[in-house]
């Protein structure tokens, strides 16, 4: 059987629009798994409307590649740890930056092969290539940093800038070259380069940064897919692309908004280390030192209380807390506290990582809330518990102009009646900036490891024979 | 109209759509959202089924496409089955 160019299209056309309806089934979590399955078909349908358009003349290099596919991508979605998500993401990245190349340059061999070059074709062939190049370079750094190959501190040196400027200038050069003489080895220049110029964009960016840095590479997919679009003339191709490249770049744009940065500053790199002179609030506070408490000290406020408040970051995450504190939660329940988690937006290695870390500890999700929803809570709450986040319950980005993340938004923990933070050490965080809530009257820290420690909670509480 | 102007209104129309449908998406489900645009963008696919089943296609151009093949269904299956695995683990409180 094969469908006419026209039948092909409206396939597309109806893949295109489950595409769209199924993002927006991310609108509640509810819907979100019949979003994901209008993906799916439209997926089938667009993979079968072409394979069965006239262009697809022979299937068995197209049979191998999609049973191998199946299946690696198959075993990975399966056996991925949910804590290694932002690592995954990465690496599918990746993938289709490297596809998208590949799809590039063996356009440019078939159409050389029928003598159908034109400047425009490689104009648009060049954007695919340096695209796909980059956002394949740049995700396998962002992987090796979030997975621990290389370090995740950001690595900056002198002229770093005006070495990626030149780099990408030569690259566009080879482009144009290429575009305008048919000339080879421009091609082939022009994709060396544009692999190298990934690599040198991304390792300036430290390891904390990674939320923007995975939406940053989750748009360069997209708009990698979208010039392929234009390379084929393919116009499912072009609004997918468009579709993941503004998923990618409101997501950089939360992720920078909810640390007070601009996106240039997270891609220039290097935060954190530098402060004005001066004793500031911080030098002072930490003269009255910090209060230790015990697991029972904690217990003790938490259930009497009328509401707790959790606050994961990524130690929660590191130490794979969340299972003991669903346990924590319901445990408090039958003791009729209420139980409610706050969520920062750029708490963890990825947009929404936290969530997804509770989600799998079958904590329901109305129990979870985001950073806006919950902040006016905190001042009438009994007890707040800070699991392995920091920064963002720093109230010096409140009070203190002189820190460096002075009016970064955070959530309200400071005005909780009574706050308890479990830590491993006295080591910032990553901003390099003290945590002020520390020294505050209310506040305690729990010295540990916060999976050991939230179990610690737990046996405590089942001892108290409530 | 060229056919790559008509591409650039297909383009620049579909921006919005994405604009308006991802500010809808719960911040909840932002992991959820990046594994199913990677799902998604597996659609690169229909290009290196393109390129892989061509009648002009020589060795080169079958063992190119070949790989993009391969890496398009890694994400294809591996997106929509990871983001199926995350999504149904939010669950709302049960009713005792």
């Amino acid at each position: 059987m094969e469908i006419s160019a026209n039948t092909q299209a409206l396939a597309y056309l109806v893949a295109a629009v489950l595409f769209i309806l199924g993002l927006k089934g991310l609108t509640h979590p509810a819907s979100a798994r019949k979003g994901n399955f209008f993906g799916m078909a439209g997926m089938a349908i667009a993979i079968g409307a072409t394979l069965l358009g006239s262009e697809v003349q022979s299937y068995g290099f197209i049979i191998a590649g999609v049973v191998a596919g199946a299946i690696i991508g198959s075993v990975l979605a399966a056996r991925v740890q949910m804590t290694a998500m932002p690592q995954l993401v990465a690496a599918l990245h990746s993938f289709v930056g490297m596809a998208a190349v590949l799809v590039a340059l063996g356009t440019y061999l078939n159409k050389a092969q029928a003598g159908l070059l034109n400047p425009v074709l490689m104009g648009e062939l060049s954007a695919g290539i340096v695209i796909g190049a980059i956002t394949f370079s740049g995700s396998v750094i962002a992987f090796g940093k979030l997975q621990g190959l290389i370090s995740g501190a950001p690595v900056i040196f002198k002229g770093q800038h005006l070495l990626n400027a030149l780099l990408a200038l030569v690259t566009v050069g080879f482009a144009v070259v290429f575009a305008t003489t048919e000339a080879s080895w421009a091609l082939v220049l022009m994709t060396i380069l544009a692999f190298v110029l990934g690599f040198t964009l991304i390792i300036p960016v430290g390891g904390a940064d990674m939320p923007v840095i995975i939406s940053m590479l989750n748009s360069y997919s997209g708009w990698a897919a979208a010039a392929t679009g234009f390379t084929l003339g393919n116009n499912l191709l072009i609004i997918v692309g468009a579709l993941v490249g503004f998923s990618g770049a409101i997501l950089s744009y939360i992720m920078c908004r909810a640390m007070n940065r601009s996106i240039i500053n997270v891609v220039f790199g290097g935060f954190g280390g530098e402060s004005e002179g001066g004793p500031s609030a911080v030098a002072q506070a930490a003269e009255k030192g910090v209060k230790a408490a015990s697991v029972e000290d904690a217990i003790y406020w938490m259930e009497d209380a009328n509401r707790v408040i959790i606050v994961p970051g990524y130690g929660m995450a590191v130490a794979q807390a969340q299972h003991a504190l669903k346990e924590l939660m319901e445990l408090l329940e039958e003791n009729d506290v209420e139980v409610k988690f706050a969520i920062h937006p750029v708490a963890g290695r990825m947009p929404g990582h936290m969530n997804v870390l509770l989600a799998e500890a079958d904590i329901p999700y109305d129990h979870v809330l985001e950073m806006d929803e919950i902040n006016p809570e905190f001042a009438t709450t009994d007890v707040v518990l800070v699991v392995g986040a920091n920064d963002v319950t720093n109230p010096a980005a409140k009070t203190d102009p002189s820190s460096p993340i002075y009016g970064m938004p955070i959530l309200d923990v400071a005005k909780a009646r009574n706050i308890y933070v479990i830590k491993r050490s006295m080591r910032p965080g990553y901003s390099g900036v003290e945590n002020l809530l520390y020294y505050q009257d209310n506040c305690s820290l729990i010295f540990g490891d916060a999976k050991d420690v939230c179990e610690g909670m737990v046996t405590a509480l089942k001892g108290g024979g409530h | 109209m060229p056919d790559t102007l008509v591409a650039l209104y297909v383009f620049v129309l579909a921006c919005f759509i994405g604009y308006f449908v991802i500010w809808g998406v719960t911040p909840s489900l932002h992991t959820p959202l990046v594994a199913l645009t990677n799902a998604i963008s597996g659609i690169v696919i229909v290009g290196a089924l393109l390129v892989t089943g061509a009648e002009s296609a020589g060795t080169s151009a079958e063992i190119i496409g070949f790989f993009a093949v391969l890496l398009a269904s890694i994400n294809v299956f591996g997106g929509f089955l990871v983001t199926n695995r995350m999504l149904a683990m939010f669950k709302k409180k049960e009713k005792k």
